[in-house]
């Protein structure tokens, strides 16, 4: 046997302050009148740091902040400087990636390696992108001169703390707008260092606020009549709730929320490369994905097959210390979503799926969950209906590439899919006929700036990333 | 999962006897994708082998080691100092294993096996014409029983790609049963060539023609093309072994061969091995390195482990 040693990445390179206070208009600074909470290690339970949480004082404090920043500095500023600052930006968040890779980790759970050579080299992505924008607006077909919106209020969800901070925070910047943003209760210290990179880049004082804390702040944040704009990626249930706050208001309003997709495999796919794509799709970032590709949906002619491999390479997944560089589960990221997880995996043994898991030794503290898969499920079950938002997979099977293409569409999600044949022809049919904002063609998981990003239906509106990322920012 | 192995492996024997039939066949099995196929070559390559796990993989890795040489100025003393080599790699550290094979040309044979007898090294002797293949079958098989005849237990064969490469599979498929038949007790190692096939559907559809024929091992190169064994190359390679044993019950080996330079690269392949096909192919018997200046590597990060400090390249013995 070859047994792995531990080659756990070092905490060394993170320096992490007991507490921290909310940036407000450049500067940390304590609550007014809010208390604070505690964000934890979710594979140890150990308190990380405490946590300003921020009132209703706190966030007004913010939005002004932002709204001076808007009117006096960042708005008239031509978009060369605004890209000057968003260069800067980007190469700091390349020079500290090691830094904030381990805080991601330590904070969210997910494994080194994907926080390390995805969440980071994603993050200065969307910052050199975006910051290329600046002073090509005019370019970007949105008319000769577009204005930008104002403040933008962002809340953004646990699951890729930074990077869904850069989705939001890079394209608003570059479109003149000044933000506000929230980082989701159990993974708010990214955001805060990140805040700290926005001191190191002498980015004027309000342009970027971080607003520490839980729903409350976020609705507050939402509400507040200073805001021009919100942007919202977190769950279908809390993005309706904004939905209806935000009606008949000034807003505007762009939502990411979440999804079921349908990872549809043909049996002429390559089987090696589409066993690799499912286990990408459900158990990278121990599935909490919003465009996770939960339904297996594979060809009845291959699915012994095909599931056999999948089991095979399941069996080779190693789950533990999320800093550990050869890690490929972590830890989930909360009791909360622990219970969830396990609720609707009880649904799915319950309603007479069959489940398996390889074998999988889980540590005794922390929130943990076995990689997991239920075959025998059907469209009727609730596993193939809800968002699990873990490492649960639920396999379902078709004939013929319009069943499979009902059956993806079966859903009020449509935020991605995935295709696996060497048919080019029919990818082009099927990839006409999905409800789906994202496609994907012998690969899952694929992000890139350049690439617009969001949903159908219940899966959201708008788009992030790329030149329509921009027309959230300016107003058009 | 017997009865269904059975059956398959009745039905695979029937193969050979028709073109048709071996077309159908190796047409017929699932495609590579190629972007997938080499971003999970290049996941492997990011696992983290530290400590205790590196001084293992050292270890096996240079009991794994075909020390080669394959050049026209290989005289009788170059090889015997290689073999001397093989034995011994570090003279100054009798722990040192000693590696899997030493490998040479038909001509070199019989200094090697002088130095070799009586140790658990392996000889290997390329054969068929290597490296091109470019000669008369009768030719190839000659060349192959002077090798096995002057001492060699193993043989690198090449297999014919330009009759792959036309799609004549029952040629290819007739000279490789043929060499089999010349090797005797020796096992046969076949040289796809891969960095001449091109395509992964091409490497994956070799392996099996190669595997059907009876291979005893694959191997991916000859040294002598611009591009050698790589990991996506090498991955594929494997998956081919590991479905061919399923589908038969019968184990082969692989053998990248060629710019495996360094550690680093070698414990990569060991990665991929131990995550594609597991444990039963982590052996030198089933997995080997052909390589050259690999060795050293080895050596110098094995002192460097032992010792804590790195030794310079004067205190590793060329040969």
């Amino acid at each position: 046997m070859f047994e792995y040693a531990p080659a756990p990445e070092s905490r060394s390179v993170v320096d992490l302050k007991p507490t921290y206070g909310l940036f407000i208009d450049g500067k940390f600074v304590d609550p007014s009148d809010g208390g604070s909470f505690k964000s934890v290690n979710p594979a140890t339970e150990e308190v990380l740091a405490e946590i300003a949480e921020a009132g209703s004082g706190d966030v007004d404090r913010a939005v002004r902040a932002a709204r001076r920043a808007y009117e006096k500095v960042w708005g008239p500023m031509p978009g060369r400087d605004r890209a000057k600052y968003l260069y800067r930006i980007a190469r700091i968040i390349q020079e500290r990636s090691r830094e904030l890779a381990v805080l991601e980790s330590l904070d969210n759970g997910k494994p080194i390696k994907e926080s390390r050579d995805v969440d980071l080299p994603l993050v200065a992505a969307h910052f050199f992108y975006y910051a290329g924008w600046a002073d090509k607006l005019p370019y970007a077909g949105f008319g000769p001169n577009p204005a930008p919106v104002g403040v933008a209020a962002q809340v953004i969800p646990w699951n890729f703390p930074l990077l869904m901070l850069a989705w939001k925070i890079a394209p608003a910047l570059a479109g003149g707008n000044t933000v506000v943003l929230k980082p989701a209760e159990t993974t708010p210290l990214t955001a805060l260092l990140f805040a700290e990179i926005c001191q190191q880049a002498d980015l004027p004082p309000g342009v970027v606020n971080i607003v520490t804390g839980a729903g409350e702040t976020g609705r507050t944040l939402v509400e507040h009549p200073g805001v021009d704009k919100v942007a919202f990626t977190g769950s279908t249930e809390v993005g309706r709730a904004i939905a209806r706050s935000v009606a008949g208001t000034r807003k505007k309003l762009t939502l990411e929320l979440g999804g079921k997709a349908a990872n549809i495999v043909f049996d002429d796919a390559p089987v090696d490369q589409a066993v690799e794509g499912i286990v990408n799709g459900i158990f990278f970032n121990q599935g909490h994905v919003c465009c996770a590709g939960s339904r297996l949906l594979v060809q009845e002619s291959v699915a012994d097959r095909v599931l056999e491999a999948l089991k095979r390479r399941m069996a080779q997944l190693r789950l533990g210390d999320p800093l550990d560089k050869n890690t490929d589960i972590g830890a989930i990221n909360s009791a909360a979503q622990l219970a969830r997880i396990k609720e609707l995996s009880d649904a799915g043994s319950a309603e007479g799926a069959e489940r398996w898991s390889p074998p999988c030794e889980l540590p005794d503290r922390g929130f943990w969950f076995a990689p997991t898969i239920f075959t025998g499920v059907t469209q009727a079950h609730r596993i193939a209906r809800e968002e699990i938002f873990g490492p649960v997979l639920s396999v379902l099977t078709f004939r013929t590439p319009a069943e499979a293409v009902e059956k993806a569409n079966n859903t009020p999600y449509g935020l991605s899919a995935g295709i696996w044949t060497d048919k080019g022809s029919r990818i082009l049919w099927m990839a006409d006929r999905l409800r789906a904002g994202v496609v994907w063609a012998n690969t899952f998981n694929k992000f890139d700036p350049t690439s617009p990003f969001g949903g159908y239906k219940e899966s959201g509106y708008g788009r992030e990333g790329g030149r329509h990322g921009l027309e959230a920012y300016l107003n058009v | 999962m017997t009865a269904t192995a059975t059956s398959a492996r009745s039905d695979l024997s029937e193969l050979g006897r028709s073109e048709t039939a071996l077309r159908t066949f190796l047409h017929g099995l699932p495609g590579v994708d190629q972007v997938g196929a080499e971003q999970r070559a290049a996941q492997l390559g990011t696992r983290s082998i530290k400590t205790t796990a590196k001084a293992q993989a050292i270890d096996l890795a240079i009991r794994m080691v075909d020390l080669t040489t394959l050049e026209g100025a290989d005289t009788p003393g170059k090889v015997r100092a290689l073999a001397a080599k093989a034995l011994r790699p570090d003279p100054a550290d009798l722990s040192c294993p000693h590696v899997g094979a030493v490998c040479v040309y038909p001509a070199m044979v019989p200094y090697v096996a002088e130095v070799l007898r009586g140790s658990k090294v392996h000889l290997a002797s390329v054969a068929t014409a290597f490296p091109s293949g470019q000669a008369p079958l009768e030719v190839k098989l000659a060349d192959t029983r002077a090798a096995v005849e002057a001492g060699a237990d193993e043989i690198d064969m090449v297999i014919n790609r330009g009759a792959f490469l036309a799609g004549r599979y029952q040629e290819v498929y007739d000279e490789i049963v043929a060499t089999k038949a010349a090797c005797g007790d020796a096992h046969l190692k076949v040289i796809l060539e891969t960095g001449e096939l091109a395509t992964y559907d091409n490497v994956r559809r070799a392996s099996w023609l190669a595997m059907l024929a009876g291979g005893d091992f694959i191997k991916t190169s000859t040294g002598k093309v611009p591009v050698a064994a790589t990991p996506p190359v090498t991955l594929v390679m494997l998956e081919a072994v590991r479905d061919f044993r399923a589908a038969t019950g019968r184990q082969v080996g692989v053998k990248p061969a060629g710019g495996i330079r360094t550690t680093k690269d070698a414990i990569k392949y060991l990665v991929m091995v131990n995550e594609t096909v597991g444990p039963d192919w982590l052996d030198p018997d089933w997995f080997r390195f052909g390589a050259s200046s690999l060795l050293n590597d080895l050596l110098m990060q094995r002192t460097k482990l032992t010792t804590g400090v790195y030794a310079g390249p004067d205190y590793f013995t060329l040969d």
